[in-house]
């Protein structure tokens, strides 16, 4: 019994999304679309179940807001950015690099790749779970300085996502100063190839 | 004409004017990667522009609920899907690499050649891997 009450716990925000997405779709809120959205979403979670994820539960309203708003602007940067490549003549020159993350949550690993995806010059490529190595591709980069910059943002993105999202836990891991450095992971993981 | 819709109209030009840098990033640039730069960040910038657009536009309207869900949806998926196809592109080697100026992640390992395969009926690999990898010559040797 209490098995089943803790997934349903787990299952809640789930069923919440699917309820909020059925009445979105008919464009009005009523008992109607609230008793049938809440009677489709039980069905789907119970035809089509998830694995539980693991949230920590926390949420911080001011660096959240830090991070949307950053985010926001790293959009448009980014955007302009890609349009102008697109459009000059001439070649740009990419990279690919690794980043050390300090994170060990599914979920907010989750958010950090999604967000870094459409933020300035960055693309995830590849995520080795097991020590939170992030690989990413870089779009344009014009010198070593700069690949440097752009791993010190991803760091940053990975900062104000943990501060929004994660537990006191995570938080704490950033501060950590016993990190391994991006360069020696990275060259530690081309001698282990 | 008043402000509001100066603005729906600045949003709607801006967002296909994105859409449109989208479409020629995919046919200009140079591989797989660079081209799905090109499909998430302008591309999601622009529809969400679009939509900020109509919803200014259309304000009062049920619809106008489905079109946050389509924002929302594309914020979600883009980059989803852009990661996947660029995982793969990146392990079958669609990649210049002489256009990269740092490759901290190597040339993907070489698909376990000492793993015990099972044979295809037919002889073919099942692997996934190019034809055209270097690994290709030892795995019809062995």
């Amino acid at each position: 019994m209490t098995a089943r009450v803790s997934r349903l716990r787990h299952q809640l925000p789930l069923l919440v999304w699917l309820v909020v997405v059925w009445n979105l779709l008919w464009g009005t809120f009523s008992w109607a679309n609230l008793l049938g959205g809440a009677a489709v979403a039980l069905v789907v979670t119970t035809l089509l179940p998830l694995p539980a994820v693991e949230a920590s539960g926390r949420f911080r309203p001011l660096a959240a807001m830090r991070f949307v708003g950053r985010f926001l602007v790293d959009l448009l940067i980014s955007s302009v950015e890609v349009s102008w490549l697109a459009f000059r003549p001439g070649r740009h020159r990419s990279a690919i690099i690794t980043v050390q993350l300090r994170t060990d949550s599914d979920l907010l690993l989750t958010v950090i790749a999604e967000a870094l995806s459409l933020v300035p010059g960055s693309l995830v490529l590849d995520l080795d779970r097991e020590h939170s190595v992030m690989a990413i591709h870089l779009v344009q980069v014009r010198d070593l300085e700069h690949v440097e910059r752009q791993r010190a943002n991803v760091l940053g993105m990975e900062d104000r996502v943990v501060r929004a999202f994660g537990s006191a836990e995570d938080i704490a891991r950033l501060d950590e100063p016993g990190t391994q450095t991006p360069e020696t992971e990275g060259t530690e993981r081309m001698s282990q190839q | 004409m008043n402000a509001a819709d100066l603005v729906a109209s600045i949003c709607l030009v801006a967002g296909c004017f994105l859409c449109l840098t989208a479409g020629l990033g995919l046919v200009r640039f140079p591989d797989v990667l660079n081209r799905m730069h090109a499909a998430t960040k302008p591309q999601v910038l622009g529809v969400l522009l679009v939509m900020t657009g109509a919803v200014i536009r259309l304000t009062g309207q049920p619809i106008v609920w489905m079109l946050v869900l389509v924002a929302v949806s594309q914020l979600i998926t883009a980059p989803v899907s852009a990661h996947m196809v660029s995982r793969i592109a990146y392990r079958r080697r669609h990649v210049r690499r002489a256009r990269l100026l740092v490759d901290e992640l190597g040339t993907p390992p070489a698909p376990l050649p000492a793993r015990p395969h099972p044979v295809h009926p037919e002889g073919a690999p099942d692997a996934d891997e190019p034809a055209d990898g270097p690994e290709a010559d030892s795995r019809t040797t062995s």
